[in-house]
């Protein structure tokens, strides 16, 4: 969909990733890269390891084989400094929101500017502001995350994610708990965020509704065959795949 | 940034820190005159770089921005329509009088809530009496366990700590008048009759008190309470009732085991100063009665009662989120050890009218 998605260099590379727990192994040899701009989503059934895959890529659970380098960077290699310029590049969304319950909305997306910038604090809430204005929560700034609904904490957990205009957002589950409405809407949102200011996008999702209007490309995971099955734009692996779990899960069969 | 006759001219990268730095100057170039934003140099601008660049339009009549690339056109009006959107409403404080009017009531019924709370326990246990087979047994020595025989060794060596300290603090001035034979008196009596049960209480109210809070605060917040009553258990029965029991049964026997080692504690200094432990023995025999320590031991199993509904209370009462936790279990405790204390005042007087 993105102009520049097809021929774009690479903001991510995971080299020969294997993950699991201890000898219970959820995938082997992964290897992918993102291209800068585009939407790339990591699907596949539940419990084959997408979310483990994703807290791989930004570091908070290693892989057991493999290498991640982001922006240049391995992930797994960097310490102090160069971790801490790394983590101000990416943002994530956590599939709850992951809001700190005791601040409020604009409060949350103000943070990471009070630790990482220079800006005052009236310049920090107006750039808050804006943030939560690219979500469309501009109205609920000063509502407590318990006080609004899961769709407005996702939203609020992308604004907070965006807080330093990372050029690289990952997002967990999107539309996990979510009406279609309302997962239609957060679509949207990522489609209008990817388009106007440039951000790679790395979604983890099985709702395939979502992965065909957002995802420029993706690949599978698979829980059988412990791997990665199929990689590229997934309306061409809709109609094209002869994989039969690819087959199954786009067409919603049980394989 | 270059300032010119009223154009200021921006160029380079205009992302996050590069406006952070440039934030104060150019507001402050902003509102001292209508100015020009020229941006035509700008190579890339982020969200934070065009909530500057607005802002500083804002910020005076006149101010304008002009020759920007597309993509930061872009950038800059996908913001412009983001500031744009209405901003919250600021929330109306009310006036000081119905503010204590609102904490009043709902004061009020939070008390009343709490009174409700105590009738449907004691229905609960009355309804057990009748029934008794539909107790949870296994429950109630899970926390019989959890609340007791875990705080033995922390109750045994803060007992004997206060009966060493009592008894040296206590032994120094009646020694000026001769008097440290009855430090056994002074120190038996206030353990047996005050200290035991209070301090055994504190403990109570620290170590499972707060703990009975947050599980059960988590416990609603995760909507778990929600669920048993929706399949038609009554969490009361399950959750609480075993609780209380298990805070009932277990004070008395805690305050025992705190006044007996701080008797002990009490003894070991008694011989330091050099009285033989069957003078000890002997002084405790005579001025202590059975009514003491009974007295004692009663009161606490109202203690018990008390830091444990309240626990349980203060968590079923619970908000939503982390700190809704918190809360909880910081009431459990300051609860708890106010209660105590206004109950032991109750006992004083209702001792002292009983003659014992």
């Amino acid at each position: 969909m993105t102009a520049q998605a097809g021929d774009a260099e690479a903001v991510i590379h995971c080299e020969g990733i294997t993950a699991g727990f201890g000898s219970n192994i959820l995938f082997r040899d992964v290897t992918f890269e993102v291209r800068r701009g585009e939407v790339f989503v990591i699907l596949g059934g539940s419990g084959c390891g997408k979310s483990t895959l994703l807290k791989l890529m930004i570091g908070l659970v290693p892989p057991l084989a493999g290498t991640v380098t982001i922006l240049g960077t391995d992930v797994w290699a960097t310490e102090g400094q160069a971790r801490l310029d790394l983590l101000t590049r990416i943002g994530v969304m956590w599939q709850q929101g992951a809001l700190f319950g005791s601040q409020t909305l604009l409060e949350n997306v103000e943070m990471p500017l009070a630790e990482h910038t220079s800006l005052g604090s009236a310049a920090r809430a107006e750039v808050a502001r804006a943030k939560l204005g690219l979500v469309g929560l501009s109205e609920a700034a000063n509502r407590l995350p318990s006080e609004v609904s899961g769709g407005m904490l996702k939203r609020a957990g992308v604004a907070r994610a965006l807080a330093l205009d990372p050029p690289i957002l990952f997002l967990d589950e999107p539309s996990a708990g979510l009406d279609p409405i309302t997962s239609a809407g957060l679509d949207d949102m990522i489609r209008d965020l990817s388009r106007t200011l440039g951000t790679t996008f790395v979604v983890v999702t099985h709702e395939l509704a979502s992965i065909l209007a957002i995802g420029d490309r993706c690949i599978m995971l698979d829980k059988e065959a412990k791997g990665m099955i199929a990689e590229g734009d997934p309306r061409k692996l809709r109609d094209e795949s002869t994989q039969p779990t690819v087959r199954a899960f786009f067409r919603r069969e049980a394989a | 940034m270059t300032v010119d006759s009223g154009v200021v001219t921006l160029a380079g990268r205009l992302d996050t820190m590069a406006a952070s730095d440039l934030w104060p100057k150019l507001m402050a170039q902003a509102a001292g005159g209508p100015v020009v934003l020229d941006v035509a140099g700008v190579t890339a601008l982020d969200t934070t770089g065009a909530t500057l660049l607005l802002t500083a339009e804002a910020a005076g009549s006149g101010n304008s921005i002009r020759g920007a690339p597309p993509k930061v056109t872009d950038v800059l009006e996908r913001v412009r329509t983001a500031l744009a959107a209405p901003r919250p409403k600021p929330e109306k404080g009310l006036p000081l009088l119905a503010r204590i009017g609102k904490a009043t009531w709902n004061a009020g019924r939070n008390a009343l809530g709490s009174v409700g709370f105590l009738g449907e326990l004691t229905l609960i246990a009355l309804g057990t009496l009748l029934r008794p087979w539909r107790l949870r047994l296994g429950e109630v020595l899970r926390h019989l366990d959890e609340a007791g025989t875990r705080a033995f060794p922390l109750t045994l060596l803060l007992g004997f700590l206060l009966g060493v300290i009592l008894a040296f603090q206590s032994a120094i001035p009646l020694r000026r008048f001769g008097a440290e034979i009855f430090v056994p008196n002074l120190v038996g009596i206030s353990l047996l009759r005050e200290l035991g049960p209070l301090m055994a209480g504190v403990i109570l109210a620290g170590r499972t008190g707060s703990a009975y809070a947050a599980e059960l605060g988590t416990m609603s917040v995760n909507e778990e309470v929600a669920a048993l009553r929706i399949m038609g258990v009554d969490p009361m029965g399950l959750l609480v009732l075993p609780r209380v029991m298990a805070g009932v049964l277990v004070m008395p026997v805690l305050s025992l085991l705190l006044t007996l080692a701080g008797l002990a504690g009490m003894a070991l200094i008694m011989g330091l100063f050099g009285f033989p432990l069957t003078t000890v023995m002997q002084q405790l025999s005579q001025w202590l009665h059975l009514g003491d320590m009974l007295g004692g031991l009663f009161k606490a199993c109202f203690f018990g009662l008390a830091i444990a509904a309240i626990g349980c209370r203060a968590g079923l009462g619970a908000g939503r989120g982390p700190r809704a936790v918190g809360d909880a279990a910081t009431s459990a405790v300051v609860g708890g050890i106010v209660s105590i204390i206004l109950l032991d005042g109750l006992f004083a007087v209702l001792y002292e009218r009983l003659g014992w």
